[in-house]
């Protein structure tokens, strides 16, 4: 039996494009220099250096004491153990508080009822102050790795389950009638129409999560820990040193960059790269 | 009494809390037949064809295929008014995943047959409406289902692609016999594909006639499909049988 007749029109799809190899595709206002994105953190260094230069103050450091200081530290110092447990409980904080917020932004997002109960409790939650929760939790469970994980879970939670809860409600009714016409399982109904909308949003939840969190294990950390890079600023803090204050933050920035440009960038392309063709 | 493929026994629905839509609407269509369901816009036709695929089940009575409830039978081919791609997924992925059981060269060739072969790892955004849709006519055709369920598949899409998709529709239809609704309000696509063309009017919405055509398919010529149109024009106006 005969089929149509082959359509066979141009579409702006790059030329190596694969089903495996959509590329990126610049925005309407044509393709970003790479280049100015690469010179970028490289001037913020020489501004600091030639700050630093002009000062000439013993608070603020140039760029490369900082750098011998960080070596010196790495060698000698506590910088790797303060970064493995700091890093340690934003790890944990972070899985617990996506798979708690996911769960009840799910529930929430789907269930009604649910949502008008407990909504007002995620408003609570959003504003309430990080370094209150902090104070309550070192109070009622003393000064333990289990306080302060489980304050950057209670204040991170509301955020993802807030985000998560949108997802869910911006599903598309369309896409369930699809999966009613065919039968589509629920398991896979969860997999091929449910999850692939959720993603963004997840994303979006993953990605604020985990500048939230950085940002608060921190300050818990100078609040009452026995080690950690908020713990070390801290001391430096009571010494007025800031070569040692600035060779953290450098090296902080280099694991939060590392973590944005080599785990969520590639996540985000490998499964949000259909929103990019054309 | 000969087995009727789909049997249609809509006792009522109703929208919220108005008047019916269908009060004791009764049809049956017999195996591998057409049936053109045909009305003004808005009076139930595209409702009925979400009750009988299964998208609403929220009325009363019974509509069963083959002789089986109509949810627990295999699933029909249904194409929507709109083609219903899920953007994350390429063509093929668009037939896989949503049929489950169909595989990639079984998706592959589907789509080889209605045009879109040089495509078949494109994502929707891709491809032009008049694609999206013969993609979405891949995606209800790949499971060869025994009842196809054609919602308006040829409303804003351009003559040459509306020729060519009669001509694989007819094609479909000797070759493979599904039972087959047809949603349209144009009489036109009725003259040209179908077996039977029940005209729908009123509210509750009431069967107002039926013509049945003795010119098989493929023997209809141009004329024969505006003799055939215009009578179902004139049967829509005056309600004759």
């Amino acid at each position: 039996m005969a089929g149509l007749p082959q359509i066979d029109v141009t579409v702006t799809e790059p030329a190596s494009a694969g089903r495996r190899g959509m590329a990126r595709q610049s925005g309407p206002g044509g393709q970003r220099p790479l280049w100015l994105e690469l010179l970028s953190l490289p001037l913020l260094v020489l501004i600091w250096h030639v700050l630093a230069v002009v000062v000439a103050s013993r608070f603020l450091p140039t760029p490369l004491d900082v750098g011998r200081e960080i070596v010196d530290l790495t060698a000698h110092g506590p910088l790797l153990s303060d970064f493995g447990k700091t890093l340690a409980r934003a790890g944990i904080g972070f899985v617990v508080a996506m798979a708690i917020g996911s769960l009840l932004g799910l529930v929430l997002g789907r269930v009604r009822l649910v949502d008008r109960l407990f909504g007002p409790w995620i408003v609570v939650g959003l504003n309430l102050p990080a370094i209150v929760v902090a104070i309550a939790c070192y109070i009622w469970l003393h000064l333990t790795e289990f306080a302060l994980v489980l304050a950057v879970v209670i204040n991170k939670v509301p955020l993802v389950t807030t985000t998560i809860r949108e997802g869910v409600r911006s599903f598309a009714p369309e896409y369930d009638e699809l999966a009613d016409a065919f039968r589509v399982p629920f398991g896979q109904r969860l997999r091929i129409i449910y999850l692939p909308q959720l993603l963004p949003f997840a994303l979006a939840a993953a990605r604020t999560g985990i500048s939230l969190i950085w940002k608060i294990v921190l300050v818990f950390e100078v609040l009452g820990s026995d080690g950690g890079v908020g713990f070390r600023v801290g001391v430096y803090f009571q010494f007025f040193d800031m070569k040692g204050v600035l060779a953290y933050t450098v090296v902080f920035i280099v694991v939060v960059m590392t973590v944005e440009y080599l785990v969520l960038r590639p996540l985000e392309h490998r499964f949000l790269r259909w929103r990019d063709t054309h | 009494m000969a087995r009727h493929a789909l049997n249609i026994d809509v006792r009522e629905k109703r929208f919220g809390g108005g008047e019916p839509l269908f009060s004791n609407f009764r049809l049956c269509v017999a195996p591998g037949e057409v049936v053109a369901l045909v009305g003004p816009s808005g009076v139930g036709k595209t409702t009925l064809l979400r009750l009988i695929g299964g998208v609403d089940d929220d009325f009363v009575g019974e509509i069963s295929v083959d002789g089986v409830p109509a949810r627990q039978a295999p699933p029909p081919g249904f194409v929507f008014q709109d083609a219903r791609l899920l953007p994350w997924f390429d063509a093929v992925d668009n037939l896989c995943a949503v049929l489950g059981h169909v595989d990639e060269a079984s998706a592959l060739a589907m789509i080889g047959r209605v045009g879109l072969g040089a495509h078949a790892r494109a994502y929707p955004r891709q491809m032009s409406g008049g694609m999206q849709r013969r993609l979405g006519l891949a995606r209800a055709l790949a499971a060869n289902p025994r009842l196809l369920l054609l919602d308006e598949p040829f409303v804003s899409l351009d003559s040459v692609l509306v020729g060519e998709l009669l001509e694989l529709f007819r094609s479909i239809f000797e070759a493979e016999r599904p039972t087959t609704i047809l949603v349209s309000h144009d009489p036109e696509d009725a003259a040209r594909l179908a077996d039977r063309v029940v005209l729908f009017s009123g509210r509750p919405v009431g069967i107002s006639g039926e013509l049945s055509f003795d010119i098989p398919r493929a023997a209809r010529g141009a004329v024969d499909i505006a003799r055939l149109a215009e009578a179902v024009s004139a049967a829509g106006q005056g309600g004759a049988t």
